[in-house]
């Protein structure tokens, strides 16, 4: 655990644009966290006379047509889209990690009925496939959700399969099956913990991933519904004014959007040169 | 050869299935009344029966799976609520135009990609390595849909030299007689010059938005598969034969970094068929993505489900065609079938 | 021998990487001379410098490598100061080179007859049309059976030795005056590698041409080369006929690689490793005398710069306290 806190350390130092991408990440988080209270102004509030006003110091970043401030939009719904991303990148670890090791584990009618799962999920534009999941399932937050846990699924059934595949014939875990252990324990304590790693890497790949995709369901009209802020529907609500010059009003929460998934794929990278050094391009 | 495309087609099938099956669980195995989907919000209780009736709901899956297979096999896909036309003829008479963008994006993205993953491996460490790492790094976190606004802000808005960013072709021009439905195509067959240089005017934004989204996997993978070619005993070799550089950079080790980049082409495409639906929307681009998004604005389910089939199956049939592409270039897998 | 001036002369070469880790200083004061016809023998342990030495004679050396001092020429050509153009007309055409794995040191998805075409079409005026002839020509010289319908052979449908002969094929196409060949016979079963001497022995002696032999195996270089090379950390430390060098090894080094080497009659009692490591490159501070610290003769001597080899065909041995030649048998 010590060398590989130190190793973490070593790879920061010597990667300054990780440790960036680190410092930004938690400036995110805080805003998720405390968002509502740091906003200047109320999301929601609306205010015709100050419609659509270039940034300004009142409003760093201008307001839009219903004179509501962008800035404390933008702010706001940081807790929204990273919920979003968490709980559909925390669920499909879980069922994908689940799945996985089942299917990499037990072998068998297990590995072609999941594998199948996973090629026909990967058989469509995974976006499109979200469009279509949350079309049928109804149009909400926790639908775009499922939709964006289950594209995701593949991924994190491909790792945990490989993975468990290899290790089902590794010398400790069949130490451990000799020293009575039941598969259930094997796959809990011996193989799990050595496939966390690389999912891991995974997870923080696939996070700025998961933003993206949201952010686009919500652009198009799916899931989350106006006024509620959150910033693929605010660039969503600037489109029709930005070829007429009113640009601030999706330029902000677009850039703050492409920020987050830069910032989330910067750490991608380097948490997999932390865990996974050979694998670095 | 034939007998690889027959063995490759027969490979595709169990995703053709899954596409097939997956779409009609979509419809009918879910929560909620699939009728009064179909029907959208504001129909009438016999509206909704009537409906009930047609998709046979009142039976078993298995029943109902058969219905939707023989639907599907007389290429009824229903009908389209909002415009009162078959699901089908307006997939089909929009499909050109996604398909165009979708090529020329794709173009575009190759383009860009392959010589600067190549230039990039050529020289690990220089300006454009770093050049190369910041573009991948970058491109996979562009929202397409933002990127086509700036995109379009700048260049028409700002500098003026980009068409307004509605649609196919500027209205003060006829479009060109419909051939293959691609204007760039139709205008080229017809002669008809000026067109062909509008269409190409009005489709360089949306094609460049979404070729900018892909260009990184594209980059990232020519970058490092060259990368291990180059350093590959055989391209030592053919050093040591003294062949002209040249020949060595492209004949020995970009055809066999290739292969690793077609490989990579089936997640290209499903990228790109995703963003298809959000640069259509950006630049009212007439394809089948704006359908859908207008049908989902008009709660009208039977044309999402049409497009998410009609996607699934373009799908397969992109990767059907990137492993037939692999296999040209590739004898070990050629022979091996 | 002759008096005539030697096809490949190096002389007081060095070369060091510069890696992230340090500079490696890979060669230094490497003398080395093949006279036309001849075959040399280039021994020595895996990392003292024979394949780093090859590569650097054919320009194709690593991007982090750099040349620190010394010449080498070959015929009239200096080659460490030629352009990379002359370089490339001189490789393939007057300097070939084969390698191990043959498998992997051909273009896996290019004809094995294409590859061989496209060494011809760039050094050869050989017209388009009897581009393919002059290929089966040069397949059929390594007696590779139905040349014609091997020409359309992709390598992973050839065994290894197969490849290894159209690499030679490949390499011999042009009628080259040296062949380095280096560890040719390296992941070869053993029949097969006896095969592969014999065929670059009867290619040389059919063509006149010199041959560079590379190889770890002492027992291997005894019985083709005319001529030994030692090396040992990127130094030059003995060379002389083979006959001489198996008679009486001058040099500690050589005289317990000759005992580490496994002959028909030895047990295995007499098998002697050589203790100690080869020296870690990358030190700035590197003993005169690279074999210093593994060798049981070192005195306070051996910090004097090495003595200068003496040329061919002489004995020649960079040592202060050589084995004396009558002793050592």
């Amino acid at each position: 655990m010590r060398a590989a806190l130190r190793h973490a350390r070593y790879v920061l130092s010597d990667n300054p644009v990780t440790l960036a991408a680190f410092v930004l990440f938690s400036g995110f988080v805080v805003l998720a966290v405390a968002g509502p209270w740091l906003a200047p102004y109320d999301p929601l509030a609306t205010d015709t006379a100050r419609a659509m006003q270039a940034p300004s110091l009142a409003h760093w970043f201008g307001t839009d047509a219903l004179g509501r401030d962008i800035l404390s939009r933008i702010v706001v719904a940081t807790r929204l889209d990273f919920g979003i991303a968490v709980s559909a990148v925390a669920l499909s670890f879980a069922l994908g990690i689940a799945l996985g090791l089942a299917a990499g584990f037990f072998g068998g009618w297990w590995d072609r009925v999941i594998l199948r799962l996973a090629d026909t999920i990967m058989a469509f534009p995974l976006f499109v496939l979200a469009m279509g999941i949350v079309a049928a399932l109804g149009n909400s937050v926790a639908n775009i959700v499922y939709a964006t846990a289950i594209i995701n699924l593949p991924f994190y059934i491909r790792v945990a399969r490989a993975e468990a595949g290899v290790l089902r014939n590794a010398g400790f875990v069949e130490a451990a099956r000799l020293s009575g252990n039941g598969d259930w324990r094997i796959l809990s304590h011996h193989v799990f913990p050595n496939i966390l790693p690389p999912a891991m890497v995974q997870v923080s790949l696939n996070m700025g991933w998961a933003i993206l995709n949201a952010a686009g369901l919500s652009f198009i009209g799916l899931g989350v519904r106006p006024p509620t802020p959150e910033w693929g529907i605010m660039v969503a609500e600037g489109a029709t004014y930005i070829i007429s010059g009113e640009w601030w009003v999706a330029f902000f929460p677009g850039a703050v959007l492409m920020l987050a998934v830069f910032c989330f794929n910067l750490l991608g990278d380097g948490l997999r040169d932390i865990i996974d050094p050979r694998r670095r391009t | 050869m034939i007998r690889i495309v027959a063995l490759r087609l027969v490979g595709a099938l169990p995703n053709l299935a899954g596409v097939v099956v997956v779409t009609f669980l979509l419809t009918r195995a879910l929560p909620g009344d699939p009728a009064a989907f179909f029907a959208g919000a504001a129909a009438s209780a016999e509206a909704v029966e009537q409906i009930r009736e047609k998709l046979g709901l009142n039976r078993n899956l298995v029943e109902q799976f058969g219905l939707y297979l023989r639907d599907l096999a007389r290429g009824d896909f229903g009908q389209s609520l909002s415009t009162g036309q078959p699901v089908l003829t307006e997939l089909v008479s929009r499909l050109p135009a996604s398909l165009e963008l979708t090529f020329c994006a794709l173009v575009f993205a190759t383009v860009v990609a392959l010589p600067l993953g190549v230039a990039a491996a050529r020289r690990p460490g220089s300006w454009i390595d770093h050049l190369c790492r910041l573009v991948t790094t970058a491109g996979v976190s562009l929202p397409t849909f933002f990127t086509g606004l700036l995109l379009a802000y700048v260049f028409y808005f700002l500098l003026g030299v980009a068409p307004s960013p509605l649609g196919r072709l500027d209205p003060v021009f006829t479009p060109p007689p419909p051939v293959t439905r691609m204007y760039l195509i139709d205008s080229l067959l017809a002669g008809e010059g000026t067109v062909f240089r509008a269409c190409l005017a009005q489709i360089a934004l949306p094609a460049v938005t979404m070729g900018l989204f892909v260009l990184a996997p594209l980059a990232r993978m020519t970058r490092a598969s060259m990368l291990g070619v180059l350093s590959s005993d055989f391209i030592r070799t053919a050093r040591a034969a003294g062949l002209a550089s040249p020949t060595v950079l492209y004949t020995y080790a970009f055809r066999n970094a290739l292969l690793p980049v077609v490989t990579t082409l089936g997640m290209v495409f499903s990228f790109l068929l995703g963003s298809n639906v959000l640069v259509e929307k950006v630049f009212a681009w007439p394809g089948i993505g704006s359908y859908a998004i207008e049908s989902l604005t008009a709660s009208d389910y039977a044309p999402i489900q049409g497009f998410v089939l009609a996607m699934g199956v373009l799908y397969v049939l992109l990767n059907l065609a990137i492993d037939l592409l692999y296999g040209l270039i590739d004898p070990r897998v050629r022979l091996e079938a | 021998m002759n008096d005539a001036p030697p096809l490949l002369s190096v002389e007081g070469f060095g070369l060091e990487f510069r890696t992230r880790s340090g500079t490696v200083h890979a060669l230094d004061g490497v003398d080395l001379a093949v006279r036309k016809g001849e075959t040399v023998g280039l021994v020595g342990e895996s990392g003292s410098g024979k394949s780093v030495l090859s590569f650097a004679l054919l320009g194709i050396s690593d991007r982090a490598a750099r040349v620190t001092g010394g010449r080498a020429a070959f015929g009239g050509l200096e080659l460490t100061r030629a352009s990379e153009a002359d370089l490339e007309a001189v490789r393939g055409r007057e300097i070939a080179m084969i390698f191990q794995n043959p498998r992997t040191a051909l273009n896996p998805i290019r004809r094995v007859g294409a590859q061989i075409e496209d060494v011809l079409r760039r050094h050869t005026t050989a017209r388009a049309a009897e581009l393919r002839e002059r290929a089966i020509a040069a397949l059929r010289e390594v007696n590779i059976p139905d040349p014609e319908r091997r020409h359309a052979a992709y390598p992973f449908e050839l065994s290894g030795g197969m490849c290894q002969r159209v690499m030679i094929a490949l390499a011999l196409a042009c009628r080259p005056a040296l062949l380095i060949a280096d560890e040719p016979t390296t992941g070869l079963d053993v029949t097969t590698q006896a095969a592969i001497m014999d065929l670059i022995a009867a290619r040389a002696r059919a063509t006149g041409m010199a041959t560079l032999f590379i190889t770890h195996d002492l027992a291997l270089a005894a019985e083709h080369c005319d001529r030994i090379v030692v090396m040992h950390a990127g130094h030059v430390v003995e060379a002389a006929p083979t006959a001489a060098l198996f008679a009486g090894p001058r040099h500690p080094y050589t005289a317990q690689l000759i005992r580490a080497t496994p002959a028909a009659e030895s047990t295995i009692d007499a098998l002697a490793a050589i203790p100690g490591n080869l020296p870690d490159l990358r030190r700035a501070d590197l003993p005169a005398c690279r074999f210093r610290a593994r060798c049981a003769r070192a005195s306070a001597r051996c910090d004097a710069p090495l003595p200068r080899l003496a040329p061919p065909p002489a004995h020649a041995v960079a040592c202060w306290h050589p084995l004396d030649e009558a002793r050592c048998a």
